[in-house]
């Protein structure tokens, strides 16, 4: 393994992907309310077992206990956060302050996003802002980070160090354009992505294909985000009613077709199962596994799929 | 043009109990063409108050007139000898008519009838769409003359997000993703490699978030 490598930041993602580790990440959302022990409980249930720990940002709109706020916990607690960030919410003045606010706690790592609409959430009838896109933001923390600047052009004193992430769904549409839509956030300065949850396996390796002729997996780290399935139900619901979730009948009908009772233990098999598959896919460089309110179960997956222990750097 | 909607006649009645004596003003330009303030809806509208207001057992005058325009003051001028018979003024052009109106006739309290949604087009017979937000500064030459910021629910610069589905939105399976509409017409143009430009982040001091915005034109100024 090349030791000599070269670190823009201090992450310490950053520092396991580039020295050919794969890379295991998970995440936990923060609670409805301000008890900030459901957030550090569901992290010390993890920690061992991953890399680092995204905070969502008030994911599916719904309110939240803020993302850097949550992240700072972690850090307190010496853990590795990944601070979520949505465009939604926030203008450039406030994106720019909150990833200063972020530094100032030594986060190191942020994923920028665009943010679920807030039709979905608890108030469907708020104002959104989407100042600048997701991979403007990711441009916005590039400049604010090489260049030392803030966007209206005056220097930064300690400028941001933080490793910079992108989200890719390969399932959505149009689907020809998906690798190209990778290509266009590591242009604008993408270094690690996380993928939507992946079900349909031969899809993602057609993406991966599409990536790898583009030469873009060279360019940036692919962690595959997978989601255990906790039950039939809820397999049918993410093929039907979340919009970019490519769940094949497949999968529906073999979770389907055991006993209510061991359904959740078939998801947990499906789930180590795709990571086993993907381990093999040129260009996967780690795993981000969001066991949505079922951080209980990454230990078991983080294990069953091989890759445990975690390396330490 | 501008595209609106009948405000519910529960709301108006609300809003013009205190009247006794009412001018319903229609506007003739596109609140006409979108059916929720011409001639037509002003007629409409005055015969229903009326039975209302009679039924109530309450006496009301409600006068109709229908204007040109109601956003250039020639034409509100042409009101001017009668609007001292009213004590209020119902008008149903768009949010501009209202407050100009407002602006010409200063003692008058002016009501709109209309909710003003959007710049839009006809999309068929009753169905009036989106296509302009007057952000101020056009990009529509590097998006295939389709606009994410009027029709894409994000307003996303770079490419549809992660809900696009078989060509919808994700939050109206009946509103199309106007991203699927940029890259298909690349395509068609043969230009699909557009694709791939990062667009700069934008300058929204052109649009609302600059304030008010006024444009002035010196060379026909008299």
């Amino acid at each position: 393994m090349n030791q000599d490598i070269e670190l823009k930041t201090p992450s310490k993602l950053e520092k396991i992907l580039k020295l050919g580790h794969m890379a295991v990440t998970s995440e936990c959302g923060p609670p409805r309310g301000s008890d900030a022990d459901l957030i550090k409980k569901k992290a010390e249930i993890i920690k061992d077992y991953v890399d680092a720990i995204n905070i969502t940002d008030n994911q599916t709109s719904v309110t939240r206990l803020c993302s850097l706020a949550s992240c700072i916990h972690l850090k307190l607690m010496g853990l590795e956060p990944i601070l979520q960030m949505v465009v939604r919410d926030r203008n450039r003045i406030a994106l720019q302050s909150d990833i200063l606010g972020a530094a100032s706690f030594d986060i190191h790592n942020i994923l920028c996003l665009s943010g679920d609409h807030q039709s979905f959430g608890d108030n469907p009838t708020a104002q959104n802002v989407f100042d600048i896109d997701s991979m403007q933001l990711i441009q916005t923390v590039r400049h604010m980070r090489d260049e030392g600047k803030f966007l209206g052009g005056d220097n930064i004193i300690r400028p941001p160090k933080m490793f910079v992430g992108a989200a890719a769904n390969p399932f959505a549409d149009p689907f020809e354009i998906r690798a190209r839509r990778l290509a266009k956030k590591v242009k604008a300065g993408a270094e690690f992505i996380q993928t939507q949850c992946i079900y349909n396996v031969p899809k993602f390796k057609e993406w991966m294909k599409q990536v790898r002729d583009m030469g873009v997996h060279e360019k940036v780290f692919i962690l595959a985000g997978v989601t255990p399935l906790k039950s039939a139900g809820m397999a049918k619901y993410m093929k039907n009613k979340v919009p970019g979730m490519d769940v094949p009948d497949e999968i529906v009908k073999r979770i389907s077709g055991v006993p209510k009772e061991k359904q959740a233990e078939e998801g947990i098999k499906i789930c180590i199962e795709t990571i086993q598959e993907l381990k093999e896919v040129e260009g996967v460089r780690g795993f981000h596994i969001m066991a949505i309110e079922w951080e209980e179960k990454v230990p078991e997956i983080v294990k069953g799929a091989g890759l445990y222990p975690r390396p330490k750097v | 043009m501008i595209v609106a909607s009948k405000k519910p006649i529960e709301e108006i009645i609300q809003s013009v109990q205190g009247s006794k004596r009412l001018l319903i003003v229609g506007c003739n330009e596109c609140v006409t063409v979108c059916e929720a303030g011409g001639k037509k809806e002003v007629g409409i509208l005055a015969s229903a108050l009326r039975m209302y207001f009679m039924n109530q057992g309450k006496e009301m005058t409600i006068d109709e007139v229908t204007l040109e325009r109601q956003c250039d003051k020639e034409y509100l001028e042409e009101i001017k000898h009668m609007v001292p018979n009213y004590d209020t003024i119902l008008s149903l052009a768009c949010g501009v008519g209202v407050q100009f109106m407002a602006e010409m006739y200063k003692d008058k309290p002016v009501l709109p009838g209309v909710n003003t949604t959007f710049m839009g087009a006809t999309l068929e017979r009753g169905v009036w769409g989106e296509r302009c937000a007057g952000c101020g500064q056009c990009i529509l030459a590097k998006t295939a003359a389709v606009c994410p910021v009027a029709r894409c629910a994000k307003r996303l610069f770079n490419g549809p997000c992660g809900g696009s589905t078989k060509g919808k939105c994700e939050i109206n399976p009946n509103t199309d993703c106007a991203w699927q509409l940029i890259i298909d017409r690349l395509k068609a143009l043969g230009r699909l490699d557009d694709y791939d430009e990062l667009m700069p982040i934008k300058d929204w001091s052109k649009d609302r978030a600059g304030g008010p915005r006024i444009v002035v034109r010196e060379d026909i100024r008299l």
